[in-house]
């Protein structure tokens, strides 16, 4: 009983009340007669779609330059890689592992330089961050116009310049790793392949925690006069954190765009930072502070509130496109209400 | 004279913070038209004094203070800045409260802007009335001219040397209507030599005019030079009130340092004639801490103090060697010379360090105790690690088996360790990064302020481990420390630091006022003249 | 005295770099566009019109310490309700101006006073706040707009609603009624607009040689251009296009001027030096008795309420509302416009605030055309405007992070 009450204290009272919150929208549904297998289904596809962006928050965060807001960046890096595999015509699951292959490098480019920019403006990564991912993500809408992509998937086939404003995986990996050994429990799809990829990616991330490049990341972030103290060079953790947050994102958007189907470029990717930023504070981190299971949990609610929300909020007004609005609400409230605790906590 | 009123009297003031007692009945009286020197070490009470004096909210929140505050004879109770200020109590801050931005004369008149009149400011309300700068620069003009400074007043602060910022700052408050009693505290300690000296005269201009002077400072000969009366205070206790005219600087030191040492009997064992440290010539870029060629041998074995007053340099000493402020010199630690500016170097040569700033150097707040302890061995000597491939993975049973032994050897109270430690104790708090610094496997331990901030039960474990650490492992302790008294019951020698130089270094039995006059920073020829 | 003046042209120059880097760009891409001067700069003085009051709203956080106010896009959203409400009463002509304007008032202020509340719980993360303020607002907006207006609100207005349905507000509201209504309260060629101001300019010198008995050599420069410039636009046959093309709205322009002067008298008064305080160290100024966070509040409430009546100003001219979108940008051009002007995230002027504006909006007018002439696409060139847009801010809140770590490190 004891384990159980502090178990739940560790959980903190707003994320109680948010679990409440799910659970009240839950029986709404229900009593609504939606149909909960339809809604668990989305709920655990959007699941593994996202997880990959709040997980990039981790490496950020501990190594002490704060939620990465310029996560978009990495996800440029993605897109790149992405795009590479669909002119190389790659298919099915290798060309989900060979776009990842090929989108890294450039993560790890962009990673370093975003990494040595963070390092020049310590203390306010995160409107400097926000506002060099809108300016790359407006830079490379040129950069789609003039890249010499050849494949007739991804040009306009007549009229328009430069690259489609989305690209469909249909016929290359669509869906390549979500319906990877899929099954159906009473009606709810458990897309196992992403599931298990998001779980060894967890994993691989926790067991990164306690290496010891993970410890030196850790207390760097944590301390960085401490760091300094005990001979680790905070900039170069800070980079590496920065790094691994940007190859995340990459990684991310190609899991994403293969359960979407698409790839979208232009000004898509511009506040795509927005959610896994909330997800991971809706799950308990902090600008400070963050853990794998505030990953997992924080994206789980996230996606759960938003899907389960919608059908719920339609019986104010039952018309499309209130879940782009629920999403903006929720996603931006948090966030605020996240930065006016850090500034409480000091 | 006696017959005058004193324009501030404050009669056996007493203050406690939660229990604590800093002011244990002060009194002070400044006259009209005198220049009055309040001196005491650090920790002695001076700033909960002046806190007081200028109604700070740090006072009314714990709980207020008792005694008697009397301005011109008239008994009051100050307890708001605006009380103060009313009063006509100025004061000029050792941090200078200027907005760089603005000019010399927006400085002065800050938020006591002369207003007037405009058709806005009859239909809003006041906050709309121009500000009237005619009348602003004439004031400013006329309280720099008090001051014989030929400064232009609409000439940004932003710039101007720090002794000018000084003048301005003291402008600033001889232009509010009314000031009898300006306090200085510590004036003279960013200033060079001359600004000092014209700090002095202008002190002793303002105290002509009838201005009486509270002056703050830890330089004996600058209260030599300019006051009529001294207040020593220490241990938040008073001590003694006299004319200038009736001491001398060796007096006064000892006066301030000379309390009852509890006198432990423990400088019986013989001291190695082997140097294992030999510091020549560091300089230390430490803000306020300024280290300015430092040369001292360490002894194989030794507990050595290293004391002084605040802002002398003794703190920057260690951190320079560990590689925390830009430093310059030779260190040379068992025939190997430690490269400066680089704590991985420090540390390599098994360096232990445990710093000042507990909470701010020498924590990781939100982490185990367990993992507090062991992050530098970690890092450096690889320790505390399993090899799996080409990674290098925490292992966790040794990290635990090492806080458990830690834990045990200096009794550190905690729930176990894996408790975070921002919930411990000060001294508890400090017992882990001294085991921090043992798990390193140190040859030399540097520990800066070891009890600043503990309570005294602890403060007696603390030292009492290090004086074990030094006599059963032979481990060679170098202490610094603002409190004499406790230098004096656990070192075997004590070097003085004055003006970031080693004044001198004494037996801890010395008596208290060759510790004075090194602290004071004059020489023994000086005194022999005065 | 030679060597002296080269230096200070030097320090001219990189004290006023961004802005000239800017002319130079701008100036490049006005020779690309091929497009004759005249229609260029009508068009950007129509821009310069209804784009201004944002501009100039931003000073007030800025100089508060607060940074660039992303969020006054709540001001927009606040005139948008006013915009509304005239829609449904059908008040047209100057009267819905005004009334709409009267309408934004309270609302502003509320939202402004919201917004204050966060930033004042988020010092030293402002820019960042007032952010996510701009895009939580804009989901509230849009979901009591497009789900609760029918929805649990009934209002009975067809011609605003989504035909059919009679829930949520349309994607674009004709605003035909008060389309140009401030605009075309006068409207003159620049030439006589010109002459006018060098009537204004007539009217200062006298006034302040009565007052102060001295000649201002401003006034009469100002007056000299002024008249030479509109005598040389009457008689010169290469500015006939110009005579011709380029109108401009008096009234609009005059509340601008009038606006560039309240703020000039304002930081003059007790309460903008208490704002320029604060803004330069919350702590001092809050040891010298001023209350910081009742100023803040007071500045943020300002800069929406300004940049509220800027949208009104702003959708008189466009003609439409684009109910869902018309507000989202508004902070972010507006802050670039600042910026390359010359200001940075805690200082700026209304001369940079005017320059910014202009320089904005003839890169803004031009960069299309000139990257068809020069890439061979206009879609370049508008997503090199966007860039330019979104790099200016990013580059000025770096720079200003730098300096502050900089800082930091070295005390």
């Amino acid at each position: 009983m004891e384990k159980v009450k502090e178990k739940i204290s560790e959980l903190g009272t707003s994320r109680l009340i948010v679990i409440l919150f799910l659970i009240v929208l839950l029986i709404i549904a229900t009593l609504q007669g939606q149909n909960m297998a339809t809604v668990s289904s989305d709920i655990i596809n959007r699941f593994g779609m996202n997880l990959f962006f709040s997980l990039a928050m981790v490496p950020a965060i501990i190594s002490g330059t704060g939620l990465n807001f310029g996560i978009t960046i990495g996800i440029l890096a993605g897109i790149l890689g992405g795009l590479i595999s669909i002119e190389m015509g790659l298919t099915g699951l290798f060309g989900v592992f060979a776009a990842c292959l090929m989108a890294v490098p450039f993560a790890l480019v962009v990673g370093f330089f975003y990494g040595k920019l963070l390092n020049a403006v310590k203390g306010n990564e995160m409107v400097v961050g926000t506002y060099v991912g809108y300016s790359i993500v407006s830079l490379m809408c040129i950069g789609w116009l003039i890249l010499p992509f050849k494949s007739e998937n991804m040009i306009w086939s007549i009229g328009g310049e430069g690259l489609r404003t989305t690209i469909t995986l249909d016929g290359y990996y669509d869906r390549a790793l979500s319906d990877l050994a899929s099954f159906e429990v009473l009606g709810v799809t458990i897309t196992t392949g992403i599931l298990v990829v998001c779980a060894i990616a967890c994993f691989l991330m926790f067991v990164f925690t306690k290496t010891r490049l993970g410890i030196s990341m850790k207390s760097a972030g944590s301390n960085p006069i401490y760091a300094q103290a005990v001979g680790i060079n905070v900039d170069r953790m800070r980079i590496i954190g920065t790094m691994i947050s940007m190859v995340l994102g990459a990684v991310g958007i190609i899991m994403y765009a293969q359960a979407y189907g698409f790839y979208q470029l232009y000004n898509a990717p511009l506040t795509m930072s927005t959610a896994p930023v909330a997800a991971v504070l809706l799950g308990g981190a902090s600008t400070k502070k963050i853990k794998i299971g505030h990953v997992i949990l924080g994206t789980f609610l996230f996606q759960a509130i938003i899907t389960v929300s919608v059908p719920v909020a339609a019986i104010l007004a039952p018309d499309g496109g209130l879940s782009d609005v629920v999403r903006t609400i929720v996603s931006n409230g948090i966030i605020l209400y996240a930065l006016a605790q850090a500034r409480g906590n000091k | 004279m006696e017959n005058i009123k004193p324009v501030l009297e404050m009669i056996d003031i007493k203050k406690d913070y939660y229990g604590n007692q800093v002011l244990k009945g002060v009194s002070l009286k400044v006259f009209p038209g005198e220049i009055h020197a309040l001196v005491g070490e650090n920790g002695a009470g001076k700033s909960t004094l002046m806190n007081i004096l200028f109604g700070m909210p740090v006072i009314s929140r714990t709980g207020s203070y008792h005694g008697t505050i009397k301005i011109d004879g008239q008994e009051m109770k100050i307890e708001t800045p605006a009380d103060a200020l009313k009063a006509g109590i100025g004061m000029v801050h050792q941090e200078f409260m200027l907005i760089p931005g603005f000019t010399i004369e927006e400085n002065i008149k800050l938020n006591r802007e002369p207003l007037k009149d405009n058709v806005f400011s009859k239909i809003f309300g006041k906050s709309l009335k121009s500000l009237d700068y005619d009348k602003i620069t004439q004031d400013t003009q006329a309280a720099l001219d008090q001051l014989g400074m030929d400064m232009d007043p609409k000439r940004p602060v932003e710039g101007l040397p720090v002794g000018y910022m000084q003048f301005v700052e003291i402008a600033r408050e001889i232009d509010k209507t009314g000031v009898k009693l300006l306090v200085f505290d510590e004036p003279t300690a960013v200033l060079t030599e001359s600004e000092a000296e014209r700090l002095l005269l202008t002190m002793k201009a303002l105290s002509r005019k009838g201005i009486a002077i509270l002056f703050i400072t830890h330089r004996l000969e600058e209260v030599m030079a300019s006051s009529r009366h001294i207040t020593v205070i220490r241990d938040g206790q008073f001590v003694k009130y006299m004319p200038t005219s009736d001491t001398n600087v060796v007096e006064i030191a000892q006066l301030m340092v000379g309390r009852e040492v509890e006198v432990i009997e423990r400088h019986k064992k013989n001291l190695s004639e082997d140097t294992i440290m030999e510091i020549k010539d560091l300089h230390v870029d430490m803000p306020g801490e300024a280290v300015k060629g430092v040369d001292l041998n360490i002894k194989k074995g030794e507990i050595l103090g290293i004391g002084g007053l605040a802002g002398q340099g003794k703190i920057g000493i260690a951190n320079g060697i560990m590689g925390l402020y830009h430093s310059s010199g030779k260190v040379t630690f068992e025939q190997r010379e430690i490269k400066l500016n680089n704590p991985k170097d420090a540390i390599a040569a098994q360096i232990g360090f445990v710093s000042e700033d507990r909470r701010g150097v020498g924590l990781l707040l939100d982490e185990s105790i367990a993992l507090n302890m062991v992050v530098p061995s970690i890092q450096n000597q690889k320790r505390f690690v399993k090899k799996l491939g080409p990674i290098s993975l925490i292992d966790q049973k040794a990290v635990t088996e090492n806080a458990e032994r830690y834990i045990k050897d200096l009794d550190i109270r905690c729930t176990g360790p894996s408790q975070n430690v921002r919930r411990l104790s000060g001294g508890n708090q400090q017992k882990v990064c001294i085991a921090k610094a043992l798990t390193g496997r140190p040859k030399i331990i540097f520990v800066s302020e070891p009890t600043r901030g503990i309570d005294i039960g602890a403060k007696r474990l603390v030292l009492d481990t290090l004086v074990k650490l030094n006599e059963e492992y032979g481990l060679t302790v170098v202490i610094t420390s603002s409190e004499l008294a406790e230098l004096r019951s656990v070192c075997d020698r004590i070097a003085i630091v004055t003006e970031g130089k080693v004044a001198g270094i004494l037996p801890a039995g010395e008596s208290d006022a060759k510790f004075g006059l090194l602290m004071s920073g004059i020489t023994e020829t000086d005194s022999m003249e005065a | 005295m030679m060597k002296e003046n080269k230096i200070d042209i030097k320090k001219i120059i990189i004290a006023n770099i961004v802005p000239i880097v800017f002319l130079g760009i701008s100036a490049v891409g006005v020779a690309y566009s091929g497009v004759n001067g005249a229609i260029i700069m009508s068009d950007v003085i129509s821009r310069f019109a209804r784009n201004g009051f944002f501009v100039l709203s931003l000073l007030f956080p800025v100089l508060a310490g607060m940074g660039l106010n992303f969020g006054i896009v709540v001001g927009a959203m606040a005139a948008q309700i006013g915009i509304l409400i005239i829609s449904i009463f059908d008040i047209t002509g100057i009267a819905g101006i005004l009334v709409a304007m009267a309408i934004t008032l309270p609302f502003a202020i509320l939202f402004g006073w919201l917004s204050a509340l966060v930033s004042n719980s988020t010092k030293g993360q402002e820019m960042l706040s007032s952010m996510f303020v701009g895009y939580f607002a804009h989901g509230i907006y849009r979901f009591v707009f497009l789900f609760m207006l029918g929805g649990i609100i009934k209002i009975d207005a067809p011609e605003i609603m989504i035909p059919g349905t009679n829930v949520g507000v349309r994607n674009t509201i004709d605003l035909t009624g008060v389309k140009y209504s401030l605009d075309n309260l006068l409207k003159v060629d620049m030439f006589t607009f010109c002459f006018m101001l060098a009537g204004v300019a007539a009217v200062c010198a006298v006034y302040i040689y009565i007052k102060r008995k001295t000649v201002s050599k401003a006034a009469v420069a100002a007056l000299v251009v002024c008249a030479a410039l509109g005598v040389a636009g009457n008689i010169l046959p290469a500015l006939v296009m110009y005579k011709r093309v380029v109108k401009i709205p008096v009234v609009t322009y005059a509340l601008i001027g009038l606006l560039c002067l309240f703020i000039n008298f304002f930081f003059k008064t007790k309460l903008g030096q208490d704002m320029r305080a604060v803004g330069q160290n919350m702590e001092i100024a809050e040891v010298s008795g001023i209350n910081v966070n009742k100023t803040r509040t007071i500045a943020q409430v300002l800069s929406v309420v300004l940049a509220g009546w800027g949208q009104i100003i702003f959708l008189q001219n466009l003609g439409n509302l684009s109910t869902y979108s018309a507000h989202q940008n508004v902070g972010m051009f507006a802050s670039a416009a600042l910026l390359i002007g010359g200001a940075s995230v805690k200082k700026a002027t209304v001369a940079q605030a005017l320059l910014g504006t202009f320089l904005f909006h003839l890169l803004f007018n031009v960069s299309p055309m000139a990257g068809k002439n020069i890439f061979g696409s206009a879609v370049i060139g508008e997503y090199f405007r966007v860039f330019i847009a979104y790099g200016i801010i990013a580059l000025a809140i770096a720079l200003h992070a730098w300096k502050q770590a900089m800082g930091k490190k070295n005390s």
